[in-house]
This record gives structure tokens, sequence and C-alpha cells, in this order.
């Protein structure tokens, strides 16, 4: 019994509320639902426990966190009385920072992180090309990159000309 | 070279490259000339080091898929040490277990750090062309390597854009960046050619034939070079031999350092 996004059953519906309990390592005011990363949730209730599959795609080839992730997902459906968990990972189509919900992006922003721009309109792969990036504590847009890569894999490193803050951005992907 | 399982091969030459010159980028780590910087290029090599996982587990996995007859066909592909624990092949076995005429990456992934200069002008002549490599591949019919490719690409794009920035930053810059950044073009130019001289198992149908990335690599070297004030080499001449397994004599050190805690506890987990 597998279904999609469309056709969720109340199974799977608790399931994703479960999953919103589980939080980016790095990132701990992310759920992995707000991350973009639960591709699908599958309840197979025909079987006695029903057992449930969990598609996730990883942020970056060699993000630690997913390992830590694919655990933490596990042990809270432990916790929750699920017996049966397999939890399967696809790269196809690949992750991108479109996929972090509309609740994520304030959430980050709120921790003092700048959310991803929207892919289209702003990513820049040309080379000295910067992105206009929020700041996360003042607003201002004059801001500059200090380096592409931060500290974690999907950061980079940004600085506030106005209040002179250095903060991360979490660079769209 | 393996007329039966050129796939298993192709595999693990595309993780070897990602590998090496992830553990030799990882060399910086608590080293690089600025604190951002240091964090850049070990960002690069973690990318790298994940893509490698990823081509490990698919070729483990296609291994324990095999036939006898496609198993006997990778025998001088797999550790001699793993053979001995009685288990499936895993992806860890391939990386920390083979030995250094079993690496099938080209050799420029394994020359040496050097300086700053070295390392960004290594990192951009690769990722230029493994960003080609890697956009063809998203189409491959192969549906696992084009994932992995599909994903990868994304990751590339990020390093490409910063080693292109630093090659144009030390060869536009003062009188010594220039100097080095030239010394190093020199000494690593004839490590290029290689990339672009298809090994046998890079002309099935699920590759693509490097020789066909040759023109769209040289535009964007001559592009950025052209910023940096550099002038792109007219030597041809290659040296060439890590995708039939016969290396520098740095690989061997390279790989003695990172594999030798699974040498010495073998299966260890932390």
């Amino acid at each position: 019994m597998s279904t999609t996004s469309n056709d969720i059953s109340t199974e799977e519906k608790i399931i994703w509320t479960i999953l919103e309990e589980v939080k980016d390592p790095e990132v701990p005011v992310l759920s992995v639902v707000d991350l973009g990363i639960i591709r699908k949730v599958e309840v197979n209730d025909e079987q006695s426990p029903s057992s449930v599959k969990v598609t996730i795609t990883p942020t970056y080839s060699g993000c630690p966190a997913m390992d830590v992730i694919n655990m933490d997902i596990r042990l809270k459906l432990l916790e929750k009385g699920y017996k049966k968990i397999q939890i399967e990972q696809v790269l196809s189509p690949a992750w991108t920072t479109d996929w972090m919900t509309e609740e994520g992006k304030r959430k980050l922003k709120e921790f003092g992180i700048a959310p991803p721009n929207p892919k289209q309109q702003f990513c820049k792969e040309e080379m000295f090309a910067e992105e206009i990036v929020e700041c996360p504590r003042c607003g201002s847009q004059n801001t500059r990159l200090v380096s592409l890569f931060g500290s974690t894999a999907c950061k980079s490193m940004y600085q506030c000309k106005d209040c002179q803050e250095a903060f991360d951005y979490f660079k769209c992907h | 070279m393996n007329p039966v399982s050129p796939l298993f091969y192709y595999t693990l030459h595309l993780a070897d490259n990602a590998l090496v010159l992830g553990q030799r980028n990882a060399e910086w780590c608590g080293h690089g000339p600025v604190l951002e910087q240091d964090i850049a290029i070990t960002n690069i090599s973690l990318d790298l080091i994940g893509q490698a996982r990823n081509l490990y587990a698919y070729a483990a996995s296609m291994y324990n898929g095999f036939s006898e007859k496609e198993k006997e066909s990778c025998e001088k592909q797999l550790p001699r040490t793993w053979k001995a624990f009685g288990r499936a092949l895993e992806e860890d076995d391939l990386a920390f277990l083979r030995e250094e005429r079993q690496f099938l990456n080209v050799l420029i992934t394994e020359l040496p750090k050097g300086d700053w200069s070295m390392t960004v002008l290594r990192q951009f002549l690769f990722s230029a062309f493994q960003w080609q490599q890697y956009r063809a591949l998203s189409s491959s019919p192969d549906a696992e390597i084009a994932a992995i490719a599909e994903k990868s690409l994304k990751e590339v794009s990020y390093h490409l854009r910063w080693s292109a920035e630093w090659v144009i930053r030390l060869g536009d810059g003062t009188e010594e960046s220039r100097e080095r950044i030239e010394r190093s073009l020199q000494d690593i130019w004839m490590f290029t050619g290689e990339m672009f001289q298809a090994a046998e198992f890079e002309l099935g149908e699920y590759a693509v034939d490097p020789s066909t990335l040759k023109q769209d690599w040289r535009d964007k070297v001559s592009e950025v070079f052209l910023e940096a004030g550099l002038t792109v080499p007219a030597a041809d001449w290659a040296q060439s031999g890590g995708k039939k397994g016969v290396h520098t004599e740095y690989l061997g050190y390279l790989l003695a350092e990172m594999q030798y805690l699974q040498r010495t506890f073998p299966n260890a987990t932390w």
C-alpha cells in the first residue's frame, strides 16, 4: 500500500506530525520536515504490527548530520511505538533549498541564520557574483560575502555592513 | 581491461578520484592560510568524500548482486583483507583496504597539496573537468550513476566557482602570488591530459567518453586564465597511468595515512 503526498492516509499524517519533532542536529530549530528532506512516508497497516517506510534525501553528499538524522528518525518512531521501521535514502531528484518550508525559513531567521533565497531568482554561480542576502538581525540588505563556505556544508558566511554582525547564510542549493 | 563488469571499474574510478582528492585537501585542516579558507577547502573535502561514499556504496551493492562469473572478473579490484572477513562487501572495504595498484584515480588528484597556489589551481583544473563529467553523467542510462552525478554536480558548481576565483586572485594579485601560481601551473600541467584519455571502462553507454569533454574544459580554463593573466600552456604531452593503477610515488603515502586505522584494527567502528 503505497501512497503519494496527494493521497495521505490518516496513519501517514500521524507519521508526518511525529517527524516534525525530529530536528536537524546542526540547526536544532529546523525539523526534518522543514528542511524538505523527507520525500515519502508509507505505512503498511495490513501487517501487524504495521510497518513504516520513510524515504529521505541528503542535503549534501558528505553531510555528517545525515547519519544522525537517520538514527533520530528511527528512535523517534520507536519511542512512538512503531516497531518495523525502514529508512531509505534516495539521491534523485537532488535536494534543493526550494523544498524548505516557509515555516522553516521563518524559524531559521529567528535563530540568526539568513534563510536561503529562492534558487531560480537569486542563486548565482558566476564568479565573484554576490547574492543580496538580508541580515537576519537588523534586516539590512547592505551585507557582504565573507566566504562561500561556512561552519557546515549548507552555509556560507556573510557580514552585515550596517550592524557589523557576522552571520551564517543557508546558501541556496 | 574488464569486459565483464566495466561499470564496477568505472564506479571505482569515479569514487577514487573523489576520495583521493578529498583526502589530499583534508591535509589543510587546521593549516589553511586564514580560517575562512581553511573551512572552505575542508568543506570541499567533505563534499568529495561524501560523493566517494555514494559511489563506493553503489559499487559494493553492485558487486554483492553479481553472478559468480561477474564476481570473478572483479577479483583484481577486491581488497585482500576483506576476503578473510566472510561477509558482504561494504563501501569502507573499498576505500580503506584496497592497495595502491588497485586505485584507479587520475594522477592529478594524488599530487601533494603543495602551497596554496598549487592547491587552488589543481582544484580548479580538476573541478572544471569533474563539472563537465558529472553534468554529462546526469543523463547516464544507469539510474544510480545519474542520481549521484546530479547530486554531486550542485556541489562541484561551488568548488569550481571558489577555485576559479582563487586562480584569478593569485594570477592577478601580487608579484609573489603570480610567480607562485605560474610555477604551480608549470608543474601540474602535464597531469591534466590524463583526465581526457579514455580508459576502456569509460567507453560503455553508462559512461561519458572524457575525450569529448576536452574542448569545453579548455574553453573554461582559457576564460579564467585570461582574467588571471595566465597563459594556457601549449604543451600537450601527458603523464598517465592512474586509470590502470600505475601511480606516482605520492599515492602510497596518502593511503598509508588514510588506511592506517582500518589496517591496524580491521572493522573498527566508533
